[in-house]
């Protein structure tokens, strides 16, 4: 035990930031920006591809669906090999490590948090279109202004475990050298040699703490929503309208 | 770079036999940690379903730390990390029986085992109460109405969600990578270095994996329309 406190001590630096301001910034602050930078990068790409995807125009919605099943059955590591290969032969000039990850990771959070929204616009009361449809809105005038409005409020939980699953898919930025957290704790296990086990079990509380305290947050802030939702259908007959929870693999 | 060729690859003996290899281990490390994962579901749900705060406490903490950690870090933890703490002569015969893909189905295994038991538990919870107290005033004991009246239906209820993550375990074989098992991804970074045929490399290895994917998704839903019974809701 002693040992894990003393390599903590020692490497706290590396882990908070990496060998910045000589090197790259890396470390925990790596691997939160740049998961922040990919879910919020994904946010828009992910609502167009569910409106894509429920549209009723076939030429839209059949690509925006072969995409996000092609981000659904290919492995992550497979995605950041082809951006690793593609990126720089299609603008001309290589890229860092840590842009080819971001690249990865919106498109594959992007096809993932689609599916999220998608549930979440189904989950809506049929009636919520037809009324606005009635009431003179234009379909798109109608998702803008009354469904999407509901849809993403509802989806807030989802999107923060969403979260979390970026926060985990950074990780497999160590493939491709980014200088993130996983990467920066293996600099310390090869330079000590002699203690894997408690660099490698230091660098699971971190990333326990860190996901763990979201998930939480998700939980909290679901239960508010629920609450809220079942206030105002109190008065409905049928009782309480289903929460979007989509059934999507949360991962690695 | 080369004209687009894909028959360059198969046209070498040498690249096909490390392809099928390759997808020969993922299958192998997929399946594997497949049925330790839904073997070790199924003892978690059994032992959260005691009524003891403390095994349930610790079934909690067990689905927490697997679902809050990245399966990558735990696959280093297991493979740098614990291996390194096990007595000389079991990494002595680890060793010399492909510790890394040892490693590799028990990372992954205990990992997903933690998200089919959820699965399992929130198909359980779906389950309306009724049926429970049907089953035992039926003469039911409460393992028996456990294995014929409430899991049969509880399994139909988690159905999507299994069929999601055994998908997504499937995928994150390729992880088993980082720690040096040579299955499909390895073998596609092989291929690629020796052959300098990227774009087709990629290209096979990424129809297969969506293949494989698919099948799975496919197959769930065949067996959820196989196993509906007729008037449930």
């Amino acid at each position: 035990m002693g040992s894990v406190i003393d390599i903590v001590r020692d490497n706290w630096l590396l882990l908070l930031i990496g060998q910045y301001p000589n090197g790259p910034l890396g470390g925990i602050a790596c691997t939160l920006i740049l998961s922040v930078l990919g879910i919020v990068l994904a946010f828009p790409l992910s609502v167009l591809l569910a409106l894509a995807r429920i549209s009723p125009w076939r030429w839209l919605s059949w690509p925006a669906t072969a995409l996000i099943y092609v981000a659904r059955g290919v492995p992550l590591l497979m995605l950041i090999l082809w951006v690793y290969f593609l990126v720089p032969l299609l603008i001309g000039h290589n890229v860092s490590g840590f842009v080819t990850m971001l690249v990865t990771l919106v498109l594959y959070e992007g096809a993932y948090l689609a599916e999220v929204v998608r549930a979440g616009i189904e989950a809506l009361p049929k009636g919520q279109m037809e009324a606005s449809r009635a009431l003179g809105h234009s379909y798109l005038g109608a998702m803008r202004r009354v469904i999407l409005p509901q849809a993403l409020f509802n989806m807030l939980p989802s999107m923060l475990s969403q979260f979390v699953s970026t926060i985990k898919e950074t990780t497999l930025g160590y493939v491709i050298n980014v200088p993130e957290l996983t990467f920066a704790a293996n600099q310390i296990n090869n330079r000590l040699l002699t203690q894997p086990f408690q660099v490698f079990f230091i660098l699971a509380v971190i990333y326990f703490v860190v996901c763990w305290t979201l998930t939480w947050a998700a939980t909290q802030l679901e239960r508010r929503i629920e609450a809220k939702r079942a206030g105002t259908a109190a008065g409905r007959a049928a009782g309480r309208a289903p929460v979007a929870t989509p059934t999507l693999a949360a991962e690695p | 770079m080369k004209g687009f060729d894909l028959f360059a690859l198969f046209a070498n003996p040498e690249f096909v036999t490390m392809l099928w290899s390759g997808v020969k281990l993922t299958l192998v490390v997929a399946l594997a940690s497949w049925l330790l994962a839904m073997t070790l579901a199924v003892v978690l749900l059994a032992v959260r379903l005691t009524p003891s705060a403390l095994a349930r406490r610790a079934v909690q903490a067990y689905v927490s730390y697997h679902r809050n950690v990245p399966t990558l870090v735990q696959l280093m933890l297991w493979y740098f990390g614990i291996a390194s703490l096990l007595p000389g002569a079991l990494q002595g015969w680890l060793a010399e029986h492909n510790a890394e893909a040892v490693f590799a189905v028990i990372g992954l295994g205990l990992c997903q085992a933690a998200y089919f038991s959820e699965d399992l538990r929130s198909g359980l919870r779906a389950v309306p109460a009724g049926q429970a107290e049907a089953a035992r005033a039926l003469g039911h004991g409460y393992l028996g109405a456990l294995r014929h009246v409430l899991m049969p239906q509880a399994v139909r209820n988690a159905m999507p969600a299994l069929v999601n993550h055994t998908v997504s375990l499937f995928k994150n074989s390729s992880l088993a990578m980082a720690i040096g098992v040579a299955e499909l991804t390895h073998a596609v970074k092989e291929i690629e270095n020796q052959s300098f045929r990227t774009f087709e490399t990629y290209l096979i290895a990424t129809l297969l994996y969506l293949g494989f994917s698919l099948l799975i998704m496919a197959g769930g839903t065949l067996l959820e329309r196989r196993s509906r019974i007729a008037g449930a809701r």
